[in-house]
């Protein structure tokens, strides 16, 4: 080692891999997570990436992104602002720049600066040239150049790939680069690699030399002279591994057949991003899930609905646009009240909207979006790792209460991770789905006498209202359901109008009673002086808890509460409304939750709405809480480095820092 | 892309696994006839093919809480509230696919939809022709009435052109589907045509439906005397078209070769016969004009369609005055649910081996890196 490297500590640190869509950031910040999620540290990853498959090489529109943030204590959030980008070329500089906070570290891969690329890019000059000088597009920023591409071909020479091949591997350079960096652990990645291109034996060797290489380039040269140490996080005892929504949601769906006993049916069509759900399903035939492809969105719920009739799970998966095909079928398994899971990974809207962004305004879609009075319960996840009793949760209610379920996952939610406490298999609900297998009707004669027994399929139970659950093949209790309006009790059409009145607010009455299985509301207002309460619903619980967080570290009083049912909401939930004098709904979207609450108790809520297609900003959300505190309180409210002003860590050049 | 030879199912009938009632014992047309009224329109063929599945279910000898009736909207959906089976009234065009669901969910059901020209052609023929090409063990019933009635007279996508109705004063424009054509050219597996006052003819099609494995398709003709009358009159030798019957009807009969008009006492053939034309189709060819071997053999079983096909083209697109009645195609061809089942249940016997379903999935998510704080 030519000079002894420094080691400072830090408490949390947010790294960004940009590149082009072709460059692997998305497996350099998997594995970046993996590391970092061995080596015990807490974190929350936001992949962001293009709609198209592959966007015009080195253009912006291409530029595909992984953002982590780890920390040695319990975070929620991806991070508003990146300490640390690596760019692997011009495009993912530019799109990438106006995040940064000043003093901000960037490393960047010199090899793709070309004048080409910086066209592409929409540079007219090459910013690497003007560094220090008067016209430094990167002044206040610790810019690295490195030549990544250059260093990874020559560490790999040995193996005689193509020139193109051999540079496939940059990533690895970086990953190994930033493992050092950040004193990651080496060996999950090298287990991985060795797994992934066993057959590949060339591949393999450049990428270990790759990443091998990046690491030795930080401990040996002088280019980087501290090294930083993020110590892991202390988390409640449990095994934990790193989960994404979309594979804790799959998870969570063979869970509910295992714990209620039943087939699982999945019925759906691909779409952004939902489609990884039936991917994975897919693979658990061994546990008796049977996915089906179908031909279209509305053929996906009908073939659910078909097996939820033979006494499967029924489980469809989609997006919004998903959703709007469905939904007149959602209202056939309203009015049948067949147990069904309808899972809606949320996407920008309307029509195709962002496919591949985030966004949360299918709420109102899920709540009120088919014809008639067709009530559906709504169960939303709130991290990715949540996404899993979610799903456990929301097979419950469909399950118990004979009914369709809307289980409303997000983009972010889907693709973004963090550290998941495994459950016990033997903790989670076991569901009942007590299936029909007597007559349960006595036939009455003229003189009141009982003359036998039959089968009435829309004969409730007292408590819940949820109907019996007969499946063909069960003798003796025949029936036809459909859409038609069926008489209450023994399900024949009628068009009575009385009967039609009493069937929907039956309806309606067995969607609210969910509420009774409900668990009280947690409210988080540790110091019980709030008089501004912070309420929100799936995947904005990170960025509202960090930016609570960050009200009561500067010395501010504020209550927050999460939903997780949506319909029915908890029966406390209009008390805790009113025990605060304000109230502030943040959500991806214009206002929808604000809406329902306002409609539903009468209280002045009022919203905090972003629509970029990516989660909320834990620091902009905190002075938006900031204001709403001063006005209600009456005084001034400052939240200092804990809004927007940057905290210390930002301004502090860390190389001055550790001299 | 990689592809993989399937483990091929055993073929059997299509009501192999469905449990059959106790030996000795018989069922009644009555047994199968629920308690509800009956609303169709006096007169409405719909009766008559109700009369013919209600007198025909007994004889399956299937147990009858293994049978299931899926409709979708239109006239003719409301057939399962008339049958005392498990049944389902489902959404306009979706009993295709709700029925996929079903018969791939339980091989021990027969599943059986009911389907009108409007809800299978229009504004479901998208599920009809995935269903036929995946070769779902089910029988989907067509009534074709050439019209919309639940609706009250509209064109449908079987009415022919310059039909003049509600929504079409000036005469229909839209060209219609034969459907016998376009169930052939969805890779359908069983494809029959019959008519709904033959009752004889509609119960030999549906007994061969029922016990063809994959999803047969039979299209019925059947007269809607409300918005649509008289439509089948001459391949019902009726009305204005009485006693002419043997001239528009083509029967297809297997083995046999096909002709049709008066017969001739001796040959047995009729006088009008159905030979092999210049160009790949069919034509119609007085009998008297070729020689017997020239006659086309109708061959159900052939593994090309392209002959059934020639021969569907031979039904009239305007007024009916000519089509061929019978089973088209009855090919073996490995049905979707049985493969869908072979792979879940592979997976599970395989699966066994490694412990308990909550041991599995305890495994399954605890698999990958993890790691334990204490």
């Amino acid at each position: 080692m030519s000079q002894t490297k420094q080691v400072k500590q830090l408490d949390r640190v947010i790294i960004r891999f940009a590149g082009d869509s072709g460059d692997g950031m998305q497996l350099t910040g998997d594995r970046f997570t993996q590391e970092s999620a061995v080596f015990g540290n807490d974190l929350v990853t936001l992949p962001n990436f293009p709609a198209e498959i592959r966007a015009p090489q080195g253009t912006i529109p291409g530029v595909s992104s992984f953002q982590i943030h780890f920390a040695d204590h319990d975070i929620l959030t991806a991070g508003d602002r990146p300490d640390v980008l690596v760019a692997m070329n011009p495009a993912a500089l530019k799109a990438n720049l106006g995040d940064l906070p000043k003093g901000a570290t960037i490393i960047v891969d010199t090899h793709d600066f070309s004048k080409r690329n910086l066209e592409k890019a929409g540079y007219s000059s090459n910013p690497l040239d003007k560094l220090g000088e008067v016209d430094d597009l990167l002044a206040g920023f610790q810019v690295q150049p490195v030549d990544l591409t250059g260093i990874t071909v020559a560490a790999v020479t040995e193996f005689g790939l193509s020139r193109k091949d051999a540079a496939r591997a940059k990533n690895m350079f970086a990953l190994g680069l930033l493992s050092w960096m950040y004193g990651r652990p080496t060996e999950p990645t090298v287990e991985f690699l060795s797994k992934k291109f066993a057959k590949v034996p060339d591949i393999l060797g450049a990428n270990l030399a790759a990443f091998k290489a990046g690491w030795n380039y930080g401990e040996t040269t002088e280019t980087f002279v501290v090294q930083y140490e993020i110590k892991p996080a202390k988390m409640a005892s449990g095994t934990y591994r790193n989960i994404t929504g979309n594979l804790a949601l799959s998870y969570g769906l063979v869970a509910a057949g295992v714990r209620s006993g039943l087939p699982v049916f999945l019925g759906s069509y691909p779409i952004t991003p939902a489609t990884d759900i039936l991917h994975e399903l897919s693979k658990h035939k061994g546990f008796g899930v049977t996915t089906l492809q179908a031909e279209d969105e509305i053929a996906g719920i009908g073939a659910a609905i078909g097996a939820a009739f033979a006494g499967s799970l029924g489980i469809t998966t989609t997006s919004g646009p998903g959703i709007a095909l469905k939904s007149e079928s959602i209202g056939l398994a309203v009015m049948t009240e067949l147990p069904l899971v309808i899972v809606n990974v949320q996407r920008g809207g309307p029509s195709t909207g962002l496919p591949t962004k985030t966004e949360q305004a299918d709420l109102l879609q899920a709540m009120y979006g088919r014809n008639g009075e067709a009530p559906v319960p709504i169960v939303a996840p709130q991290s990715p790792g949540d996404c899993f009793a979610a799903a456990v949760e929301a097979a419950r209610i469909a399950i118990t209460y004979r009914t369709p379920v809307m289980l409303l996952s997000d983009g972010y939610l889907a693709n973004g991770s963090e550290p998941w406490a495994i459950p016990d298999v033997e903790d989670l609900p076991l569901i009942d789905p007590n299936f029909a297998t007597e007559p349960n009707h006595e036939l009455v004669g003229p003189d009141g006498e009982v003359t036998g027994k039959d089968y009435w399929p829309y004969l409730r139970d007292a408590d819940t209202f949820a109907r019996p659950w007969a499946v063909p093949g069960t003798a003796g209790l025949e029936h036809r359901i459909g859409g038609l309006e069926k008489g209450e009790g023994h399900g024949n059409i009628s068009y009575e109008p009385a009967n039609h009145d009493k069937m929907v607010r039956t309806r309606a009455e067995k969607i609210q009673r969910i509420a009774d299985s409900l668990p009280p509301l947690q409210v988080d207002d540790p110091s019980e002086a709030a008089k501004v309460l912070v309420i929100g619903w799936g995947s904005t619980y990170g960025p509202i808890g960090a930016a609570c967080r960050r009200v009561r570290r500067a010395g501010y009083d504020v209550a927050q509460v999460h939903l997780r049912h949506l319909n029915p909401f908890p029966k406390d939930l209009g008390d805790i409304l009113r025990r605060y004098d304000k109230v502030l709904v943040p959500e991806m979207n214009l206002g929808q939750l604000s809406k329902m609450l306002r409609a539903e108790y009468l209280v002045d809520a009022q919203g905090y709405n972003h629509v970029y297609g990516l989660p909320l900003k834990a620091a902009e959300l905190a002075e938006a809480i900031g204001v709403l505190v001063g006005e209600t309180e009456g005084r001034e409210v400052n939240l200092g480095e804990h809004g927007l002003n940057l905290p210390a860590d930002h301004e502090q050049n860390p190389v001055e820092a550790s001299k | 892309m990689t592809t993989i030879d399937l483990t091929t199912p055993a073929m059997r009938s299509g009501t192999e696994l469905v449990p059959a009632i106790d030996e000795g014992t018989t069922q009644t047309a009555k047994e199968f006839t629920s308690d509800q009224e009956v609303r169709w329109c006096p007169g409405c063929g719909d009766y008559a093919v109700l009369k013919a599945v209600q007198s025909f279910l007994p004889d399956l000898g299937l147990r009858r809480e293994n049978i299931v009736f899926v409709s979708g909207i239109g006239c003719s959906s409301r057939f399962p509230y008339y049958l005392d089976t498990y049944g389902m009234h489902s959404i306009h065009g979706r009993a295709p696919s709700i029925a996929t669901g079903i018969a791939t969910a339980r091989e021990d059901l027969s599943v059986w939809v009911v389907t009108g020209d409007g809800d299978a052609l229009s504004i479901g023929g998208n599920h009809l022709i995935h269903a036929l090409r995946r070769n779902v063990n089910m029988t989907i019933l067509l009534f074709n009435n050439r019209i919309y009635g639940l609706t009250k007279g509209q064109y449908s996508p079987t009415s022919e052109v310059g039909k003049v109705t509600k929504t079409s004063p000036l005469g229909s424009l839209d060209h219609p589907f034969n459907p016998v054509s376009l169930a052939l050219g969805a890779e359908a597996s069983f494809v029959a045509r019959t008519v709904d006052s033959d009752r004889k003819h509609l119960t030999e099609v549906l007994a061969a439906a029922a016990a063809h494995r994959g999803t047969s398709f039979v299209e019925i003709y059947q007269n809607c005397p409300i918005f649509n009358d008289n439509a089948f009159d001459a391949i019902k030798g009726m009305g204005e078209h009485k006693g002419n019957k043997e001239h528009a009807v083509i029967p297809l009969v297997h083995g046999q070769p096909i002709t049709f008009g008066p017969r001739d006492e001796e040959t047995g053939l009729g006088d009008k016969a159905i030979v092999r034309a210049t160009g790949g189709g069919v034509e119609v060819i007085a009998t008297a004009d070729v020689d017997i071997e020239q006659v086309l053999v109708h061959d159900a079983h052939h593994p090309d369609a392209s002959t059934a096909f020639a021969i569907s083209r031979l039904t009239d697109l305007g007024y009916l005055s000519r089509s061929p009645i019978g089973i088209f195609r009855q090919v073996e061809r490995p049905t979707y649910d049985d493969l869908a089942r072979n792979q879940v249940d592979h997976a599970v016997e395989a699966a066994s081996t490694n412990g308990t379903p909550t041991e599995r999935l305890t495994a399954l998510i605890n698999a990958g890196d993890t790691w334990t704080i204490d």
